[in-house]
């Protein structure tokens, strides 16, 4: 696809929210939309212009993204050596994976009051749960990547003398890559979603907490600001994975327009 | 080997293939089965195999579905172990006694480029601008020269499958097992492989073992046809018949047919 049809179609994908926003203004100022309900999308702009230009958004936007990258390095980390160790070792599999596939039928927001028993309400309890969401897919979809290796392949590269190293980096990584990749966009709207519940039970900082601050105070335009910049926020994430995506499986034919 | 003597293989290659005796006479031995069963439980897939193979000789082995060809070729290669008996490989010259197997699908890496999957056939032999530049070449003499640098995805059936023989070919192998490598070839494409492969045997003298069902392949390109049945030889034949070879000759159907005799006689 050239450039400029690739621009045109990222342009169709943005008719409908246009549409959406523009509809959603003349509601509002025709007054069918009651302010107190839904402000407008003018209103909800004067809001981002306010808190930019104290500082206040720019610090929280801040605050929550080091907390979900943080949570996202650790438990990903972990979920991503441990697939390749199982995936790889039969013994380290039969040791561990059992106990992983329990605990991963807890959904780990049921966690959280145990957390905020263990952490109280500090960064600690924000990065364990992050931790734990993005851990899992990345963990299953790490091992079922290299699970699913061909071993036809396996069987070529240790014919043509291939040491291990050689093999794990020249055969398995690249063929468990692609399943790698969706773990790895899955985990990162586990990684949101979880920094959003976590940060709206209990935070004194982040985008969850100006949230809730402006729910008390009835400042209702900030409170869909949130929403909007977490749902930017998620939108931002993604896109970079799938470009990492795509320059790292030119190879395959899903990514050969 | 040497550069050079790859590029005196090319200009070899590109004059037409000079008659050559049918069986090779060099003396010295490039494998040899001695009394090799191979049990897989209590099932008996080589019940027996003697098989003694002069360097330099293109042996192919005919069989029913199931006989056991794989498993023989897979012993050579070392992928497997017989049950009992022997199977002793020809001397080494410093360590370069490399077995190559073609297999019956190509087994590229789909996520490395044409010419990285020939490299792959230099493991452990030679890298970086070494390795490409020896790629390359062979990629030349199999015709694939200006698609070096494509993904093999993008590549025909026959176009893998000449990549993997440029692969197996490119670290100088004095064995190559062949796994019916061309089994998944349409007629014409096959009679092209053929000829290349026979064309690069002549050129660069290594031991061929070619798996094939195709009696007429087995005879067009081979010395010495062994047919397996009931996990034993049960037929070792010569081909003596001068190189280059006409297709459909009286010579190659006779000898065509005392294999199909035996085969379903
Ligand atoms: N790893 C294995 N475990 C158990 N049985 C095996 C194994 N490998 C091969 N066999 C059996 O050995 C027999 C011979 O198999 P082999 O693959 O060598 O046949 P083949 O002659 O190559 O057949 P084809 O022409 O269909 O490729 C078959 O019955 C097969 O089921
Ligand atoms: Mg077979």
């Amino acid at each position: 696809m050239s450039f400029s049809a690739r621009l045109h179609a990222n342009a169709i994908g943005w008719v409908l929210p246009v549409l959406v926003i523009a509809g959603w203004e003349a509601a509002s100022r025709a007054g069918v939309m009651p302010a107190n309900v839904l402000p407008a999308p003018s209103a909800v702009a004067e809001a981002f212009w306010r808190l930019t230009l104290s500082g206040e958004l720019i610090r929280n936007i801040g605050v929550s993204t080091a907390r979900a990258l943080a949570g996202f390095a650790i438990g990903g980390a972990i979920g991503f050596a441990l697939g390749l160790a199982n995936g790889l070792s039969r013994l380290s599999r039969g040791l561990t994976d059992t106990t992983l596939q329990m605990i991963r039928n807890i959904p780990h927001l049921a966690l959280i009051p145990l957390v905020i028993l263990w952490f109280g309400i500090d960064e600690e309890a924000k990065l364990f749960l992050v931790a734990l969401g993005v851990f899992f897919p990345i963990y299953v979809n790490t091992l079922l990547g290299i699970q699913s290796v061909d071993p036809h392949l396996v069987e070529m590269g240790r014919v043509y003398g291939m040491d291990r190293r050689a093999l794990f980096f020249r055969v398995i990584l690249p063929g468990a890559l692609p399943a790698i990749f969706v773990g790895l966009r899955y985990a990162l709207g586990i990684m949101w979603l979880t920094l959003i519940v976590a940060e709206t039970i209990s935070a004194s900082s982040g985008l969850g907490y100006m949230a809730m601050q402006a729910r008390e105070f009835l400042l209702i335009d900030v409170v869909v600001l949130s929403i909007l910049i977490y749902a930017l926020l998620g939108k931002l994430a993604d896109s970079l994975a799938r470009l990492l995506e795509r320059l790292s499986l030119g190879w395959h034919p899903a990514f050969q327009n | 080997m040497p550069a050079a003597s790859l590029t005196s293989v090319r200009s070899f290659v590109a004059a037409p293939a000079p008659a050559r005796p049918a069986i090779s006479v060099e003396g010295r031995r490039a494998f040899a089965f001695k009394g090799v069963e191979k049990r897989f439980g209590d099932k008996t897939v080589l019940d027996g195999i003697d098989l003694d193979v002069p360097a330099g000789q293109f042996v192919a082995v005919i069989g029913k579905s199931g006989c056991g060809k794989s498993t023989l070729l897979r012993l050579l290669a070392g992928l497997d172990r017989p049950t009992t008996g022997s199977l002793t490989l020809g001397a080494e010259e410093e360590g370069h006694s490399r077995t190559r197997f073609m297999f019956q699908e190509p087994r590229l890496l789909p996520w490395a480029s044409v010419v990285k999957n020939v490299e792959v056939g230099l493991t452990g032999i030679a890298a970086g601008t070494d390795a490409r530049r020896r790629a390359l070449d062979i990629l030349g003499e199999v015709g694939l020269a200006d698609r070096a640098d494509e993904w093999p995805s993008v590549l025909s059936g026959g176009q893998k499958q000449r990549v993997a023989l440029a692969r197996a070919l490119v670290g100088h192998p004095q064995i190559l097992a062949l796994d019916e490598p061309l089994g998944a070839l349409d007629a014409l494409t096959r009679i092209e492989m053929q000829q290349l492969l026979e064309r690069i045997w002549l050129a660069q003298k290594f031991t061929a073992v070619l798996v094939t069902h195709d009696v007429a392949e087995a005879v067009a390109l081979a010395d010495r046809v062994v047919v397996i049945s009931g996990g034993r030889i049960a037929l070792d034949l010569d081909v003596p018949v001068a190189r280059p070879r006409r297709r459909g000759s009286a010579e190659l159907a006779r000898l065509e047919g005392t294999i199909l005799d035996r085969l379903f006689g």
